[in-house]
């Protein structure tokens, strides 16, 4: 009985990588992308890229205005994540079993949840670019809105694993939905909320460049721009900036992380 | 006069399954009274329909003269702030102080607001220390819940109980996750509660010995049915093969 189901067991394995296989050769053959020249041409990428994004004397003298880019960039993600941060708390609260309001918040919580995060920040970038034109504004909506998404389910996950007891407990005592949430609920999944929200600060200011090329606007606007240009010499510039931020960024948050969990 | 009268309780979650029938009990001031039967019986069921953290479908509950089933937002809070609940998990806020937690039972008298606030007055205050320090823990009234063994917390959530000063307390299995001795300790508690602050103890137990040894009374289930109302004494082997299902009928029908 059991040696048949594991026999069962090995020839699905077997079946499951020769279908990948194969389909990995139909879709080279249908894209006609030829895996031995791709990899040939790695060895001269790598050297392209030595030789052309060199950072040189004379690109410094555009570092001001590529870290008050940057520095725009920056802050505006961090305003996009905190914002979207206290709306996503809400719909949490109204979206989670444990502390839901009535069914039909909690549904339309969810709802929301799923819309926005199962679309790419990116093609809500280019949605939002139709109505609101190359501005910031569009960037700002499409970190808000991706992050709305985001965080009201990881919010709504927190929430529904950590507080289902002691939201039993304090509503025997005779406690008001109010003091429940604001003395049980919160307290207890704060450290993992605010850990969620450092990570999508962290997405974000990743995101805020790609976003920033379709819109025009910030870091990534600069970049696309030096990039047209040819100045390649800038791009790598640019791109060592972005490099350096989100690795302070990520240390500032493991930090944090540290200090509160 | 009795505290506690239960007539004609039905309660059913689904259409197809009823899990309480007709129940009739009564549970005078003082008393500590054991609910015992096998897991699926509706012990914790029967409990929560008492402080409407579950909603019963038939039948009347009589609790200090208020009628359980009829009542608005603010007398349902009343009797809530009226009736303690311990849990056999504890249902504390583990990330909260020992004390934070232990107040949190006063929330049923405040305002949403001086709740939030976290404004609690002197005597309350006095009171949380007293009850932490009669319960023996009130060197940890400053640590985090979770740093506390079983025993601890489940104190804690007695204490939590026992400072909204109730008429009643309600246990659902306070003993089921702890060891041996902390088990003692627990009961002892439990009853000291009953016999000296005369509050009356309603307690779900599934160990018998438990049950004989420490309840004025004991009711037990079956499948949502009483079968059996009495004191320690009056609990034979005979009765307890009726609450528990006796090997005899498990043969028949099997
Ligand atoms: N919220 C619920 N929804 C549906 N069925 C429930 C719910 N709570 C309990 N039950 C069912 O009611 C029966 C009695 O449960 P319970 O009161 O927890 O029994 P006990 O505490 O004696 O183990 C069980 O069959 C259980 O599956
Ligand atoms: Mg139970």
């Amino acid at each position: 009985m059991n040696e048949k189901k594991m026999r069962k067991n090995r020839w699905q394995t077997v079946i499951f990588l020769l279908i990948i296989i194969v389909l990995t050769y139909l879709s080279a053959a249908i894209t006609s992308f030829n895996f031995v020249d791709g990899l040939a041409t790695i060895p001269k990428a790598i050297g392209w890229m030595f030789s052309n994004l060199m950072v040189t004397q004379e690109t410094l003298d555009k570092l001001p205005t590529i870290l008050e880019k940057l520095a725009e960039t920056t802050f505006m993600s961090i305003a996009a994540t905190t914002i979207a941060a206290v709306v996503s708390l809400f719909l949490g609260v109204f979206g989670s079993k444990v502390t839901k309001v009535n069914n039909f918040l909690s549904v339309f919580a969810r709802f929301i949840a799923s819309v926005s995060r199962n679309i790419p920040v990116v093609a809500w970038a280019l949605v939002l670019l139709i109505s609101f034109g190359q501005n910031s504004v569009t960037g700002f909506l499409a970190l808000f809105v991706g992050t709305v998404g985001f965080l009201t389910r990881a919010f709504i996950e927190s929430i529904d694993e950590a507080s289902q007891s002691s939201v039993e407990a304090l509503t025997a005592t005779g406690s008001t939905y109010f003091q429940i949430v604001g003395k049980a609920v919160i307290p207890q999944c704060l450290p993992q909320m605010i850990s969620w929200v450092l990570f999508m600060v962290e997405t974000n200011i990743r995101n805020a460049t790609l976003v920033g090329i379709l819109t025009g606007t910030g870091i990534g606007y600069t970049f696309d721009m030096y990039y047209k240009m040819l100045n390649y010499n800038v791009v790598a510039l640019v791109t060592l900036c972005i490099v350096i931020t989100v690795i302070v960024v990520d240390l500032m948050s493991n930090y944090v992380r540290k200090v509160i969990l | 006069m009795s505290l506690l009268k239960v007539e004609g309780l039905e309660k059913s979650y689904t259409a197809d399954k009823q899990i309480l029938k007709n129940i009739h009990f009564e549970i005078n001031a003082g008393e500590l009274v054991s609910v015992i039967g096998p897991s699926g019986a509706g012990k914790s069921t029967l409990l929560r329909c008492i402080n409407r953290m579950v909603e019963f479908n038939e039948g009347k509950i009589m609790f200090n003269n208020h009628d359980v089933g009829n009542l608005n937002k603010k007398e349902l809070r009343n009797l809530r702030a009226n009736i303690g609940m311990v849990f056999q998990h504890y249902n504390l806020v583990p990330r909260l102080t020992v004390i934070e937690n232990v107040l949190h039972g006063r929330f049923g008298y405040k305002t949403t607001l001086q709740g939030l606030l976290g404004r609690y007055t002197e005597a309350e205050k006095e009171r949380a220390f007293y009850l932490l320090e009669k319960l023996g823990i009130h060197e940890h009234a400053y640590k985090r819940c979770d740093q506390l063994s079983g025993g601890q917390q489940q104190r804690v959530g007695i204490c939590r109980a026992l400072i909204q000063e109730p008429k009643l307390i309600l246990c659902d299995e306070p003993i089921a996750s702890l060891d041996p001795n902390s088990s003692k300790v627990i009961m002892d508690l439990l009853k000291s509660i009953s016999t000296e602050m005369g509050i009356t103890c309603l307690v779900n137990l599934h160990q018998v010995d438990v049950a004989q040894h420490y309840s004025d009374r004991i009711i037990g289930l079956n499948k949502g049915e009483i079968v059996f109302t009495g004191t320690s004494h009056e609990l034979y082997e005979e009765q307890i093969n009726k609450i528990y299902g006796s090997k005899t009928e498990d043969l028949i029908t099997a």
